[in-house]
């Protein structure tokens, strides 16, 4: 079991205290709620969509770090992409919180998204870091809230 | 008083001695689940590869000897409770099952259309959940006693919330998520001299005092042997006398009958009415066993070692700047929960795991407390007869620890 410390690096605990893209946007094309009951993690996601390109995205809540600088770092991440690439991204940050993928040795485009990878070994931990990226999934596919129960 | 002999106790607990993360683990989450010590692991594995049969039903001195210790632990947990008589003991799997035991037998009897029960603000999700269901069952209402800031039941206006509707009073002995000592005495006073039967969730007082349920005169008081240095899936309920004889069974099954045909069925006086199927027989005989070790060591020296580690882990941790003690009252168990300004327990409770230090970081079933208190979730640590305080310089460290990670 690695060191929880590692997953607390200065990049998670910077976006933790100052997450970006923090807010609500209106208008919005696209919306929804997440929530983590077991902890509390809680975040609404709004995102303005144009021509299949997500060209804004803002979300407020409260949670843990891990959930928040999650979040921050997704929107920073997929701001300017399009659906499509968000969702190659998403798949590829569930597999690798979750053991499956392994960025340094497989192909992906995590980026700086790799950063997450220690919680891998913390599975407690693994909902609040997905969390961000299931509501995402949420919004993009029409339903309005997400749950990682 | 001669203290407790720590070193000679945590012997008994291979868990506290073998290496987790490098040093042996601090185990700071008996409010969740306590530890068994060997010899009562040792007295529940004689009784599976030596003893066991079912109870009640046999013609074999093997069956006879079961059901002679099954029924000796019940006179155990009596004793535990100062209970009047044994009869009065009922075995469960646990404080939840009892609870909703009492709801559904005795609350069905008891709450209808328009009642009210009353709850205290300080209640697990046990106390709060069966009641919800009953009062929906019955389209009843609840109401709760507010508590202070500082984690402490308001006792001034409580007999002004009890109406003629109020129907049952539900409280906790001790709140889990603050360590607040009720003071069930009082309540159960009040509640009684305006004819309302008290429901006393005892879960997370057995460990930490001496129960007397005559004293306290409570009409039901219920517990959990895992929370208690016994195994899991085995509790108690006690109940007064006259409710015991007036409620319905609650399951239905072998063992809790008399006789059995197409036509008729008779049940069992109590406490066996309320006991269908077969019990957990090496789990109840593991609890007596749990009992009897508690006993061995002595509930006040228990007491008094918890109050020291409480009182000391208190003054260290309100050391730490941006640190808030959660739970204040005067008159406290070894339960401490805290909050750290801008840090979510969850990844408190992280660090303190990669440290060796088991807490526990969430609601802790105890959701409108936390919304009361207006946080998420607390990190809590609570303190057994077997932790130290070194185990307490464990916690502080590692809490210190967290602030220099997260600046």
């Amino acid at each position: 079991m690695s060191d929880p410390r590692e997953l607390y690096q200065q990049v998670i605990l910077e976006h933790n205290k100052k997450p970006r893209n923090f807010g609500r946007l209106e208008p919005h094309t696209h919306h929804a709620d997440g929530n983590n009951p077991l902890c509390g993690d809680q975040l609404e996601l709004t995102l303005f969509v144009k021509d299949g390109i997500i060209e804004e995205v803002r979300f407020q809540g409260h949670g843990c770090a891990i959930d928040v600088a999650s979040a921050s770092l997704m929107t920073t991440t997929i701001k300017g992409r399009s659906v499509e690439e968000a969702g190659v991204l998403a798949d590829q940050f569930r597999a690798m919180v979750r053991g499956e993928l392994d960025p340094a040795k497989e192909p992906n485009v995590l980026g700086r998204l790799s950063l997450f990878q220690g919680v891998k070994d913390l599975p407690v931990r693994v909902k609040c870091a997905v969390l961000p990226w299931a509501t995402l999934h949420s919004a993009l596919h029409g339903e309005e809230s997400a749950s990682t129960e | 008083m001669i203290p407790l002999d720590v070193a000679k106790v945590r012997a008994d607990f291979p868990l506290l001695t073998a290496p987790f993360k490098g040093r042996p683990m601090v185990y700071l989450d008996s409010a969740v689940s306590g530890q068994m010590p060997q010899p009562v692991v040792e007295r529940m594995s004689h009784y599976q590869s030596f003893e066991h049969t079912n109870v009640h039903r046999g013609v074999s001195t093997l069956s006879q000897e079961a059901t002679d210790r099954f029924e000796e632990a019940r006179e155990k947990v009596r004793g535990l409770l100062n209970a009047p008589s044994v009869k009065q003991v009922v075995w469960t799997r646990g404080t939840t099952e009892a609870l909703n035991l009492v709801a559904q037998s005795f609350g069905r009897m008891r709450v209808g259309a328009g009642d009210e029960i009353l709850l205290s603000a300080l209640e697990h999700h046990a106390n709060i959940v069966p009641w919800q269901l009953l009062a929906e069952e019955r389209g009843a209402s609840i109401k709760v006693i507010p508590m202070t800031d500082d984690g402490e039941l308001v006792m001034e206006g409580l007999d002004g919330l009890i109406t003629e509707r109020t129907r049952i009073l539900g409280v906790a002995h001790v709140s889990n998520a603050l360590g607040t000592i009720n003071p069930v005495k009082e309540i159960v006073a009040v509640a009684h001299a305006r004819g309302v039967p008290v429901v006393v969730d005892g879960a997370q007082a057995v460990p930490h005092l001496q129960v007397d349920v005559q004293d306290l005169d409570c009409d039901f008081y219920a517990f959990s042997g895992h929370k208690l240095s016994g195994p899991t899936g085995i509790g108690a309920l006690y109940g007064k006398k006259e409710h015991l004889q007036a409620m319905p069974p609650w399951h239905g099954g072998g063992n809790m009958i008399l006789s059995v045909t197409w036509e008729k069925t008779t049940f069992m006086p109590y406490p066996g009415k309320f006991e269908a199927g077969t019990p957990p027989i090496a789990a109840a005989i593991g609890l007596g066993a749990a009992i009897d070790y508690l006993k061995g060591l002595g509930f006040e020296r228990i007491a008094a070692h918890e109050h020291d580690l409480l009182q000391y882990a208190t003054a260290e941790l309100e050391r730490i700047p941006d640190l808030r003690i959660l739970g204040r009252a005067r008159n406290k168990a070894a339960v401490l929960s805290f909050a750290l300004d801008g840090i979510h327990p969850h990844d408190v409770g992280t660090i303190l795991d990669g440290e060796g230090v088991v807490v526990r970081a969430g609601h802790h079933c105890a959701q409108p407390v936390m919304q009361r208190l207006g946080v998420p979730a607390t990190t809590r640590a609570s303190f057994a007869y077997f932790n130290t305080r070194e185990d307490v310089d464990a916690l502080v460290a590692a809490v210190w620890k967290v602030k220099e990670i997260f600046g």
